[in-house]
């Protein structure tokens, strides 16, 4: 039953997923166990997408499919083994930067960010240079991504990375950067660290950046 | 304003499409202020027309795309193009009389009459985003329920009338309970009918609308000043026209939402396909209404979701393309070029365009960051494009480099005409020597 739920969760069987992960509660299963069989749905998900088979909608129907299982199984795991569940490897502020309200790019990338063992602080969108500043100060992170989807972003990014300059956290944090019209000419332009072609090269980043 | 001739409905697409370009070529209803402008305007919409019909022009067209860069320039928030029209017009007019375009951009809202309505689908600078935001944005929501598209399929205008624009707009509640006028029929039926327009919040709406119109009016006088001093004595021509939807995005971008309409595509793939087909001939009568009043034939498709990272091929293939396709040839149908403006990237689709039968020297393609060699290969035996210059080097690169990237662009796809040059997406910051760059660039290195 244990294959049959990463299985269905990975074809998109949005029903199916439902009944199996009920059956293998009733059957006694380990709720944190069913939790962890998602995450690996998640991460095959995530590698069909990587691989060229997967695109949006699997990843979008397929959170959805998560989202259903987490809703079933959570309410019925024991804090602690909660806790060692969401064990990371390290954090990522991750936002799109102020005047910008494009959050397809930027939610792939926390996608991506999350299978892969992140702590993703996602600050949503329009986000102004200080907030960016407040998050990395209470986090402690390590690793600031910043998404932008139009042109005005541009600037949005350089103001962030500025921001990040005057609070004295410049040297603390490496500044990665992405989405529609950004590239690395943007790159330098913003003074960031690494621009990032797609949610791959994101993890691919803060993994160079925070080990993992 | 193009005006059908009686003889219309007895013309071939092709004789359409002739008549189409003979009224865009005389000035589409422009008084040109002197005999140079008017030479100048249609030397300009000739190239256009040329490069259409794959043929060489004297030069390659240049597209510059200038948005909210038109205000940075002329020192005024790009919130003036939505509030300020007497600031706005002179920071248009200043842009064309510096820069000399080949083709102009002028493009001016009414922020009150967005107001008026409480239009929720956009925040534009000025609401919800500063006076000197860059540009205007769309607020994606789930404007259309999944359980609703038989509404939808069964009756699209009424859908939008009642439904949409009730929900898409503070001020157009009461177009919800606007009344089939199916009832104008018997005698009996006409006071059942205009009963309904005595109701309060159908009142309401319906003032709203009539203000509304009356702001959009004060712009449109805005326009035509604006096109009196760019098109009238500089002789500089529109090329976009009209507007057109893949249906695919009409429900993605529109009604459903990126979240809703990927989801659609598992659970409910039928209904997708089947409020995809009965969007076609409504795509084309939008392309066709803007086309008519504007009297420029081309219309703008701007594509959104079909986008290589959007969607598996197999998906583009089934709910994406085929109606994408039958709006375009229903567009051409009516003597129309549709303009395909391809965000992102669309490297993967090309083949599907290249084996797909369109129609050669009927379209126009504008590609952001597709490969363009691919495209020459793929496209450029039956349609003329351009685009692919990073709007990043607008803003961060020298004028020389500018000119390079143009040149080079010229010289491996655009060497034998059907070509025509333009930066990946609109320019809304830039120095302003790039874009002169940009723009002298294709006079320098674009003669044929």
């Amino acid at each position: 039953m244990t294959e049959k739920l990463v299985e269905a969760i990975v074809a998109m069987r949005e029903e199916d997923s439902a009944r199996i992960t009920e059956d293998l509660l009733k059957s006694g299963t380990d709720p944190f166990e069913i939790l962890k069989m998602g995450r690996d749905a998640m991460g095959i998900i995530g590698q069909k997408y990587s691989d060229g088979e997967y695109f949006i909608p699997e990843l979008i129907m397929g959170g959805e499919i998560m989202s259903q299982v987490v809703d079933k199984v959570k309410p019925l795991i024991e804090e602690k083994k909660a806790e060692e569940g969401t064990k990371t490897i390290g954090s990522v502020v991750i936002g799109t930067v102020i005047g910008d309200i494009h959050d397809i790019g930027k939610n792939l990338v926390t996608f991506f960010l999350d299978i892969n063992g992140f702590e993703v602080i996602d600050l949503g969108v329009d986000v102004p240079p200080e907030k960016f500043v407040d998050a990395v100060k209470e986090s402690g992170t390590s690793v600031v991504g910043l998404s932008g989807f139009l042109t005005l972003a541009f600037d949005g990014m350089k103001a962030t990375v500025e921001a990040l300059k005057k609070a004295g956290l410049r040297d603390r944090v490496k500044v990665m950067i992405g989405g529609g019209q950004i590239d690395d000419n943007i790159r330098k332009y913003a003074g960031a660290d690494a621009y990032g072609d797609n949610a791959q090269e994101a993890v691919a980043l803060a993994k160079q950046w925070i080990g993992g | 304003m193009f005006i059908y001739p009686e003889n219309w409905n007895s013309l071939s697409p092709d004789e359409k499409m002739q008549a189409r370009f003979d009224y865009w070529l005389s000035g589409a209803g422009t008084k040109f202020a002197t005999d140079e402008a008017e030479k100048t305007y249609r030397e300009r919409v000739q190239r256009i027309i040329d490069i259409i019909s794959l043929k060489k022009p004297d030069r390659v067209p240049c597209l510059p795309q200038a948005d909210a860069y038109m205000a940075e320039y002329g020192g005024i928030p790009y919130g003036d193009f939505l509030y300020d029209f007497d600031k706005a017009e002179k920071a248009i007019v200043k842009f064309h009389r510096d820069f000399q375009p080949d083709y102009n951009m002028v493009m001016i809202a009414p922020g009150k009459m967005f107001e008026r309505l409480d239009m929720k689908t956009y925040r534009w600078p000025g609401a919800g985003l500063p006076m000197d935001s860059k540009s205007y944005q769309m607020v994606e929501k789930e404007y259309m329920k999944a359980d609703e598209y038989d509404q939808l399929i069964a009756n699209p205008e009424g859908y939008f009338m009642r439904t949409y624009l009730s929900r898409a707009f503070g001020a157009l509640k009461g177009m919800s309970m606007i009344p089939s006028l199916y009832y104008a029929m018997e005698l009996p039926m006409v006071p059942m009918l205009m009963g309904m327009f005595a109701v309060p919040p159908v009142r309401e709406a319906i003032q709203a609308l009539l203000d509304a119109g009356q702001m959009t009016g004060e712009m449109m006088g805005t326009m035509g000043k604006i096109t009196g001093e760019v098109v009238g004595k500089m002789g500089i021509p529109s090329v976009m026209g009209g507007f057109y939807k893949v249906p695919f995005d009409i429900i993605g971008d529109t009604l459903r939402g990126t979240d809703g309409i990927m989801m659609d595509i598992y659970r409910r793939p039928e209904k997708v396909i089947e409020a995809c087909e009965r969007l076609v001939p409504i795509a084309i009568q939008i392309a066709v209404q803007g086309v008519n009043m504007s009297g420029v034939p081309v219309a703008m498709g701007v594509l959104h979701k079909g986008d290589d990272t959007f969607m598996s091929d197999a998906q583009f293939k089934k709910f994406y393309w085929p109606y994408f396709k039958q709006v375009m040839l229903g567009i051409i149908n009516e003597g129309i070029v549709p303009a395909q403006f391809v965000e992102g990237r669309y490297n993967t689709r090309l083949d599907v365009i290249a084996e797909s039968g369109l129609p050669e020297k009927k379209t126009l393609w504008m590609f952001d960051q597709t490969d363009m060699v691919a495209v020459k290969k793929k496209l450029g035996s039956f349609a003329c494009f351009g685009g692919n210059l990073p709007t990043s080097m607008f803003l961060t690169s020298t004028p020389q480099e500018i000119k390079d990237y143009s040149r080079k662009l010229i010289e491996t796809v655009g060497n034998d005409g059907g070509f025509f040059l333009s930066p990946g997406a609109d320019i809304d910051m830039a120095r302003a020597e790039n874009v002169h760059a940009f723009i002298d660039g294709a006079r320098e290195y674009g003669k044929y």
